[in-house]
């Protein structure tokens, strides 16, 4: 059995184009239906692991999954603000443990830059509950002096070349080439470590700088003829008067729903409290048919993959069969040669996944930056998951299905044929 | 006293769905040892014949004793087994494995007999003594078969059907593809391998004039009753 095994080998390493171009299209959809896969996971998981430790996102009322998608993942803009007052209102709520205010709006070279209080860096939780790291520097002062100050993110610092003591001038508004806070330029105080959650990517100030570089602004410009420079800035009232969403921690969580209704029930003005997991069990909810369509793709792929391993090795026994007549005159039975076929497409499979495999870990290398840049998701290769190896077998288990009826036909053609084909 | 190495009686054969049988053989014998000369046109079965003495194909009815055996007996597997044992086979062309070298076509069955491969003792020194003594030079041992001439090809076919000693050769018009010098030259190589096998030689041509240098001359034609039936 084992020297036929080997023979089935030599025989494919002969036929290695054609048997390689289907091993490529196996490993190409084997690559795409593992990135669906480890995208949706992937997704799933840094957007879960953005939120650790809040328990409510409180913002102006619109959709709880657009609060959640402005205010926690930077993506998209807030429709409107809230006051100051109802912050805090909110944040002296006796139920509540913590508030941290949230003002976005500006950005810097494409950078989200959030307008917060030093709190941020105490509260803010990511993965399963660790909680934001300096690689660099610390936290901007939070009092007069620290106004022109900033902590950057470590995909900022990375990208930017940032390290503590540089100059960051602030771009108003998200898009890149949008006019600029020129006259007001910060200083980088500290530089985070990573965390694989948007904070990675966020530029860090706090809120009485975002009250400053709008001092001589108004409607999104430059008010024509006024012009306070950064040292007379300080002397302006820079409380906020308004601010984009709250994260709220809370001192027992199962106060959260009684403080939900109490925020959405709020008369100063219309606010919405989301749940975090819930809203983003709504986002997948949302996105589940999408998944699904995406998923149902990529099983087509693999299976059009597979009919080409089938068709391919079809179109090969025409021209084996006297290679197959030999093997019966040495003694083979049309057991050993169905044996043969079958272990010619299982290892083109098994090749074919492993390829992919490959694949999938150049693609997450190549790609994880800009996928972690343009929606925020941190991919990582790792390990395949239980579910990875579910799919990579069912791909083998098609694989065999597919060899099988060139095997069956390989082993009518060898009972027909015996020792003399016919061609 | 004389065994016999093949032994046909009352052997009739029907392809599936054919009203007639196509062969009707009802005795044949061939002495161990004997080297027999099988004559018959193309179409008169004789493919079909060596599909049953291979044991790829069973009679409807009727014997067929190899060494003693009947394969009718035997299942499938033990068929297979029997052939890959104890009959070496030469085709018309194409004998080889292309992808395999010339030296490894040679050894094949004792990848798949272990009785051949006992028998052959190392196979791959076998294997090179059998090419040497069939006049293939050596640098042509390790390239691919499907590189070497038509000629060096049904010598490396002959090799293989020689190792591990089978008891009987089969060769099924292995000449056909040469030039008329050659026929001669590879049949007088193959009568005198089998002689010092001891090995039997069913030799089958629809060529009478290669006939001249065996022990017997048998025409298909006068022992199949179903070919006399067709003539008619």
């Amino acid at each position: 059995m084992k020297a036929v095994l080997l023979l089935a080998l030599k025989s494919a390493w002969a036929r290695r184009l054609t048997l390689g171009i289907t091993l490529v299209a196996i490993a190409l959809a084997a690559a795409l239906l593992l990135a669906v896969e480890r995208v949706r996971h992937d997704a799933r998981a840094s957007f879960a692991q953005s939120i650790a430790g809040v328990d409510l996102v409180v913002g102006a009322r619109t959709g709880s999954v657009q609060l959640m998608l402005y205010a926690v993942f930077h993506s998209g803009a807030a429709t409107n603000n809230i006051r100051w007052d109802s912050y805090a209102a909110i944040a002296s709520h006796p139920a509540v443990a913590w508030a941290v205010p949230l003002s976005l709006g500006d950005s810097h070279r494409g950078f989200p830059v959030l307008g917060t209080t030093p709190a941020y860096f105490d509260h803010v939780r990511y993965a399963d509950g660790r909680p934001l790291a300096f690689a660099a520097g610390r936290a901007f002062a939070g009092d007069i002096d620290g106004v022109f100050e900033t902590v950057v993110g470590s995909e900022v610092a990375r990208e930017l070349g940032y390290r503590v003591g540089d100059r960051v001038v602030v771009t108003h508004g998200m898009a890149e080439l949008g006019p600029e806070h020129a006259d007001k330029p910060f200083a980088v105080v500290g530089v985070l470590a990573p965390t694989g959650t948007p904070a990675d990517r966020t530029v860090h100030v706090s809120l009485e700088a975002i009250a400053a570089i709008h001092l001589d602004w108004a409607g999104g410009a430059p008010l024509p003829g006024l012009r306070i420079p950064a040292a007379q800035a300080r002397k302006f009232d820079l409380a906020p008067r308004e601010i984009t969403a709250a994260l709220v921690g809370l001192k027992n969580r199962a106060d959260v729903f009684r403080l939900q209704r109490h925020i959405n029930a709020y008369r100063g003005e219309p606010l919405l409290a989301a749940l975090p997991g819930v809203a983003l069990d709504e986002l997948w909810q949302t996105l589940a048919m999408v998944e699904k369509t995406l998923f149902a793709l990529s099983v087509l792929v693999v299976l059009v993959g597979l009919a080409g391993l089938t068709a391919t090795m079809l179109a090969g026994l025409d021209q084996r069969r006297r290679e197959l007549a030999i093997l019966r005159a040495l003694g083979a039975g049309p057991r050993e040669i169905f044996l043969m076929l079958i272990a010619e497409g299982l290892l083109v499979t098994a090749l074919g996944v492993l390829a992919g495999c490959g694949l999938l870990a150049a693609g997450i290398l190549g790609f994880a930056p800009l996928v972690q840049a343009q929606y925020g998701i941190h991919l990582a290769w790792r390990a395949p998951s239980g579910n990875e190896i579910a799919l990579l077998a069912s791909i083998l288990a098609t694989g065999l299905a597919a060899s099988l009826v060139p095997g069956w036909r390989a082993w009518r053609m060898s009972l027909a044929d015996g020792l003399t084909p016919r061609n | 006293m004389t065994d016999s190495a093949i032994r046909i009686r009352d052997l009739v054969y029907r392809w599936p769905r054919q009203p007639r049988p196509c062969l009707d053989i009802p005795a044949l014998e061939v002495v161990a040892g004997e080297r027999v000369f099988l004559h018959g046109p193309s179409g008169s079965g004789k493919s079909t014949l060596l599909g049953l003495l291979g044991g790829v194909a069973v009679p409807e009815r009727g014997a067929i004793e190899l060494l003693g055996r009947d394969l009718a007996g035997l299942g499938g597997r033990a068929r297979d087994a029997f052939r890959a044992d104890h009959t070496g086979f030469v085709f018309q062309q194409f004998n080889l494995l292309p992808w395999l070298s010339a030296l490894d076509n040679a050894r094949l069955p004792c990848t798949f007999s272990a009785r051949r491969k006992q028998r052959a003792g190392d196979a791959a020194v076998e294997a090179a003594r059998l090419l040497t003594h069939l006049d293939l030079a050596p640098e042509l041992w390790r390239q691919p078969a499907a590189e070497l001439s038509v000629g060096q090809q049904q010598r490396v076919a002959a090799a293989r059907a020689l190792i591990g000693r089978p008891e009987i050769l089969i060769a099924d018009e292995p000449t056909s593809a040469l030039d008329a010098p050659r026929q001669q030259a590879f049949i007088d190589l193959l009568l005198a391998e089998s002689a010092a096998a001891g090995a039997t030689l069913l030799f089958v041509s629809h060529d009478a004039r290669l006939a001249a240098h065996f022990d017997r001359v048998i025409a298909l034609a006068e022992i199949n009753r179903a070919g006399m039936a067709d003539a008619s």
